[in-house]
């Protein structure tokens, strides 16, 4: 904890708008400027923002945003590598797979219940992924076409997860914080056992290598276009006008201590992750313009420019409306579950039921 | 490779072979419901669930491989086998329908297998044992889960309790087969090394009652029951099953995974 800096709390965090409404601890201060004051006192002290503290709408806003999109893109992401489940080569490969999933979803719960804490709902936000009001990463709008591509996905895009994740492990929000040292934990073995994956198809027959290189082939742009955002500089790629735009979207989230680098420098954190693994591993990344830079001390590769960067989107793709739609179809599907759900426990708050207590062997206890 | 085996190990190898397939396809059925489930609790809870069925496979498959012989690890015996040599039951292929169907089954299996574990603890035979101890503990979660829904789901909304009621009608007539005697088994029981499942009947009907009670269900009288499978006569649906689930490896003879 930072001694000397008074936390204003509001008691009031329900939504943006609240602000100058908030309902402060008697006496503390009275105006939005002051509390803004606190709050950026307690940033610039590196305190975390706790839920009941103030904090500007903007701020908020930007982390609702950002908070559910990550906890939908686990969501989402969950269908390419899910639908491998039943086919997967090796019973070994196929319990990695499981628990990976798995994890997918938990991490899915995490990042919902750290976007609860900012007052909006599972509920609603689930609603505004279906509609298509809030987003997921674009990166699952691109169709998992063979089991390498499980290995490629796992390996290119929790990769790149990892490396976008890493500083949100110390991001000014403190539930976000928290949510996130669990799953990068969870991302990083992920990522070995995507390369695993890949690692093993290399080693196997020709045929095993090339559905590897394949793989490859069709994430690569994916992931270091999509999973990093559009450009935000323009050595990234961005021309002036909207580098400027893209640096002070960047700039506002850092500093607020939300993002903590700029899209194009965790782009170029990849990329040198990624190119000697792939060496390692005896694949090409499809980007002829990757070279080591000895000046830069960086691996040089092609810029992503927006050209690039909206062609890998993958809008409106059928894929990505397939995506939505598995997504829907399973909402909609167990709409009469959680009515049932809901139902009982509302008769259980009645107390309408009686409590039929069952011993161990699940016969009734009299 | 290795020695003849005795007839004790072939009686015991195709018994195990028995559970093993039980799990592994209910595993693969399960596993084509992730991303599919009401919530996404659910989409984990199914998952990890998945993921205990496919370790009991991967013991039950191994430990059979060594036992009769031919020294086939868990990959050889789950993937290049015909389909009629797959001895699951027929409860485990069963095509998924809504999720009430899928905790029917749920229930009927998991307070089964919760029942036979327990009871392969005392098996004379180490191994299977010592599989017997795990495995029973992890399939405590299984049949709390199940039982839970049941009980949410016959008590929840009027629709709720239709589709929970459907759910259980259609899998009961495949409960039986669970239960089923042969010369096998009774070698196996009379030996100590295995426990014949009949035994394990009173008691899961016991059990499943009370859930239903609680539930407010209605305990299914099927007019017929199911059966086959332990001798790899399977329903129309295994082979696409099957398909489906080999498909990765059949395409690259050679591989290594």
């Amino acid at each position: 904890m930072c001694a000397g800096i008074e936390r204003p709390r509001s008691d009031l965090f329900i939504c943006e708008g609240t602000a100058t409404a908030a309902v402060l601890d008697e006496g503390v201060v009275d105006g939005v400027e002051q509390l803004n004051a606190h709050f950026e006192a307690l940033l610039a002290a590196g305190e975390q923002i706790e839920p009941r503290d103030w904090m500007p709408d903007g701020y908020r806003r930007m982390l609702v945003r950002q908070v559910s999109q990550h906890a939908h893109s686990e969501i989402i992401g969950m269908q390419p590598e899910g639908s491998w489940l039943t086919r997967a080569p090796s019973l070994h490969r196929k319990a990695s797979l499981l628990a990976k999933v798995q994890d997918e979803a938990g991490h899915g719960l995490y990042l919902y219940s750290a976007a609860e804490t900012l007052g909006v709902s599972r509920a609603d936000l689930l609603d505004a992924l279906h509609s298509g009001h809030q987003r997921y990463a674009a990166t699952f709008n691109h169709p998992a076409l063979t089991w390498a591509d499980t290995g490629a996905i796992a390996w290119l895009t929790d990769g790149a997860a990892v490396v976008n994740q890493a500083p949100l492990c110390h991001t000014s929000y403190g539930p976000y914080a928290r949510a996130m040292r669990r799953v990068c934990q969870e991302e990083a073995f992920h990522v070995r056992q995507g390369y695993d994956v890949l690692w093993s198809l290399c080693q196997g027959t020709p045929e095993q290598k090339e559905m590897a290189q394949d793989a490859v082939n069709r994430w690569w742009l994916p992931a270091v276009a999509l999973m990093f955002g559009p450009p935000d500089t323009v050595a990234g790629g961005a021309d002036d006008r909207t580098a400027a735009m893209g640096a002070a979207v960047s700039q506002r989230s850092m500093a607020w201590g939300i993002k903590r680098h700029t899209n194009d420098e965790l782009r170029q954190r990849f990329v040198d992750n990624v190119v000697p693994q792939a060496e390692r591993m005896g694949v090409t990344l499809p980007d002829p313009a990757i070279r080591w830079n000895e000046e830069r001390g960086h691996y040089d590769f092609s810029p992503i420019d927006w050209q690039l960067f909206r062609g890998a989107l993958g809008d409106g793709s059928q894929c990505a409306r397939q995506r939505l739609a598995h997504r829907v179809a399973a909402h909609e599907d167990g709409a009469w579950v959680r009515e049932a759900v809901d139902a009982y426990a509302a008769q259980l708050a009645d107390g309408e039921l009686e409590s039929v207590e069952l011993d161990d062997e699940g016969r009734r206890v009299s | 490779m290795t020695a003849e085996p005795t007839a004790e190990d072939t009686d015991l190898a195709e018994y195990v072979l028995r559970l093993g397939d039980d799990a592994l396809v209910l595993c693969q059925r399960l596993c084509a419901l992730v991303t599919r489930a009401p919530t996404i609790e659910e989409d984990l809870a199914l998952a990890n669930i998945a993921l205990d069925l496919l370790g009991h496979a991967r013991t039950l498959l191994a430990y059979s491989g060594t036992l009769d012989g031919t020294g086939r690890g868990e990959d050889e015996l789950a993937y290049h086998r015909t389909e009629r040599q797959f001895r699951s039951a027929l409860l485990m292929e069963l095509v998924p329908g809504d999720f009430a169907v899928t905790i029917a089954r749920q229930l009927v299996y998991a307070h089964y297998s919760r029942l036979l574990w327990s009871a392969l603890e005392k098996s004379s035979d180490a191994t299977l044992a010592a599989f017997g101890a795990r495995a029973s503990r992890e399939v405590e979660y299984h049949q709390m889960h199940a039982d839970q829904w049941t009980v949410r789901l016959g008590r929840g909304t009027a629709e709720s309790r239709r589709r929970m009621q459907a759910g259980l009608d259609l899998v009961w007539p495949y409960a039986a087969e669970l239960f089923e005697r042969d010369a096998l088994v009774d070698r196996l029981d009379a030996a100590g090394t295995a426990v014949a499942p009949a035994r394990l009947r009173e008691e899961w009907e016991r059990e499943v009652a009370a859930v239903l009670d609680e539930a407010r269900l209605t305990l299914p009288k099927p007019a017929w029951q199911a059966t086959g499978g332990r001798d790899g006569l399977h329903t129309e649906a295994f082979a696409p099953l099957f398909a489906e689930f080999r498909s990765v490896r059949l395409q690259y003879p050679g591989g290594t995974w």
